[in-house]
């Protein structure tokens, strides 16, 4: 019975008049790799700065490990020291070299000795394949890359759990294979994984579990076999239908569903 | 009396314009940072009271700000004219460096800010780690364009007495009845000064540049 890590209770967040999350619960396992789909401005997004309480909740509470993170008074710095998370669009720390990026973290959070934290950083890029890449700065890297030396930058803080919100949906097309591979590299290790995406490959290939959401709300969640050949209403099948188009491999998911039935 | 003589007359208040912009610009930048940060991460308070006072101090002649700030200065504390003088230039010179690092922090955005705080820093560790780091570089160009006006204002100091470039120019002027060419040296070592900090900031821009960025 694996541990759990995360675990959400009837979550709420709420923007002036508009009910964003709603009554949000949700559970990951040590080791699973839960891939949230569902259209823009569903709350995905939202759904992870919440984790991560970069946004604060109205409503429910989030533990992480055993600890309730939503509880009043806890320190919300430290929560997040624990907490990875990789944004759309990288986010890398301009004036840094990816090799600055990565260290930080451990030097000035966690007052790691700059002599170890340096070893580790580089541990962190050659995990993302970049560290021949160390001394550059953001500018110089391709989207990609940055994108990598992000990852390396939230793994360096031997986070509990990573978020990735739409890692790849600002890359150019050629350049999202080399983050994807990195993330399933990093599943396969074991990290536990929340990611929001609209790589409908990855997630059916990757993910332990799927979560649709729509208007703020989990319509349906279940294993990537159930969710896409088996999905239990109409909105999902929809929702899958169109963003597969779109993806243009629908030729592949006739395949499927006719070899299912 | 030669021009050489007047020429080393207005030469020796050099030192004195320089110190009073060695103490000014800093001064005005600790202060102008610190006001910056007010006004945006202040709260509602602090940062409305930062606001007024870059509004108000940005609304008056320098001139007239030096007296009030002088005879305010000198009227609560035994303090020379030159200090005097100095810190009432700093305090005019903060209001709008407090603008030139308000504008810089903004630009460096917001995703930055989250960044940092998303790998645990709090919102001090971002500020000094990653967000200054970058709007200090950023503030350069429009930073230079104030030391600038720093530097030529110092001149207003002469009206409380100070002996600096402008008082001896004036000086030996209405003595050697030369005033032209006394007030013509002053220029061109007004020009001299300016230019050099120019020069130098347009290196350290340089230096300080990141790559690619």
């Amino acid at each position: 019975m694996k541990n759990t890590i995360l675990r959400i209770e009837n979550v709420s967040k709420i923007y002036g008049e508009t009910e964003v999350l709603k009554d949000i619960s949700l559970e990951v396992k040590e080791g699973d790799n839960v891939v949230l789909i569902g259209p823009s401005g569903t709350g995905k997004s939202t759904l992870l700065r919440c984790i991560n309480q970069l946004t604060s909740i109205n409503s429910g509470r989030i533990w992480l490990d055993d600890e309730e993170i939503t509880a009043p008074g806890v320190n919300h710095d430290q929560v997040r020291q624990h907490i990875g998370m990789v944004f759309q669009d990288f986010l890398l720390f301009n004036h840094l070299t990816a090799l600055d990026n990565v260290m930080v973290g451990p030097v000035r959070v966690l007052g790691m000795d700059k002599e170890k934290a340096r070893e580790h950083a580089m541990y962190e890029l050659k995990r993302v394949g970049l560290e021949d890449r160390a001394g550059h700065y953001p500018g110089q890297l391709s989207g990609g890359q940055k994108q990598r030396v992000a990852i390396a930058r939230a793994l360096a803080m031997d986070p509990r759990i990573m978020l990735f919100d739409e890692p790849t949906s600002a890359l150019d097309p050629e350049l999202i294979g080399e983050v994807l591979e990195v993330m399933e590299k990093l599943a396969k290790e074991g990290m536990t994984m929340v990611v929001v995406t609209h790589e409908m490959g990855f997630a059916r290939e990757v993910a332990d579990k799927i979560v649709f959401m729509e208007k703020g709300l989990v319509v349906e969640e279940g294993a990537p076999k159930d969710i896409f050949y088996k999905p239990k209403f109409e909105r999902t099948r929809e929702f899958l239908w169109k963003i597969t188009e779109l993806y243009g491999d629908h030729d592949d998911d006739d395949d499927d569903e006719e070899d299912e039935d | 009396m030669a021009l050489f003589d007047i020429v080393v007359y207005i030469l020796e208040g050099v030192g004195i314009t320089i110190a009073v912009t060695l103490v000014a610009l800093p001064l005005g930048l600790v202060l102008g940072i610190v006001f910056a940060l007010l006004r945006i991460y202040g709260g509602k308070v602090l940062s409305s009271l930062a606001a007024v006072y870059s509004t108000v101090m940005r609304g008056l002649p320098p001139i007239v700000l030096l007296f009030i700030l002088y005879f305010i200065i000198a009227g609560s504390i035994n303090i020379e004219p030159f200090w005097a003088g100095s810190i009432s230039l700093a305090i005019i010179s903060s209001s709008y460096q407090m603008e030139i690092f308000r504008g810089a922090v903004l630009s460096v955005g917001q995703g930055q800010e989250m960044a940092a705080r998303a790998i645990g820093m709090s919102r001090m560790q971002g500020i000094r780690y990653i967000i200054l780091p970058q709007a200090l570089r950023l503030a350069i160009p429009p930073w230079s364009n104030e030391a600038a006006t720093v530097v030529k204002d110092s001149s207003l100091v002469y009206a409380l007495g100070v002996a600096e470039v402008l008082r001896r120019a004036q000086f030996v002027g209405a003595r050697t009845y030369q005033p032209l060419m006394a007030f013509s040296i002053a220029a061109l070592i007004y020009f001299g000064l300016v230019f050099l900090t120019s020069r130098g900031l347009s290196i350290l821009e340089e230096k300080t540049r990141i790559p690619a960025f």
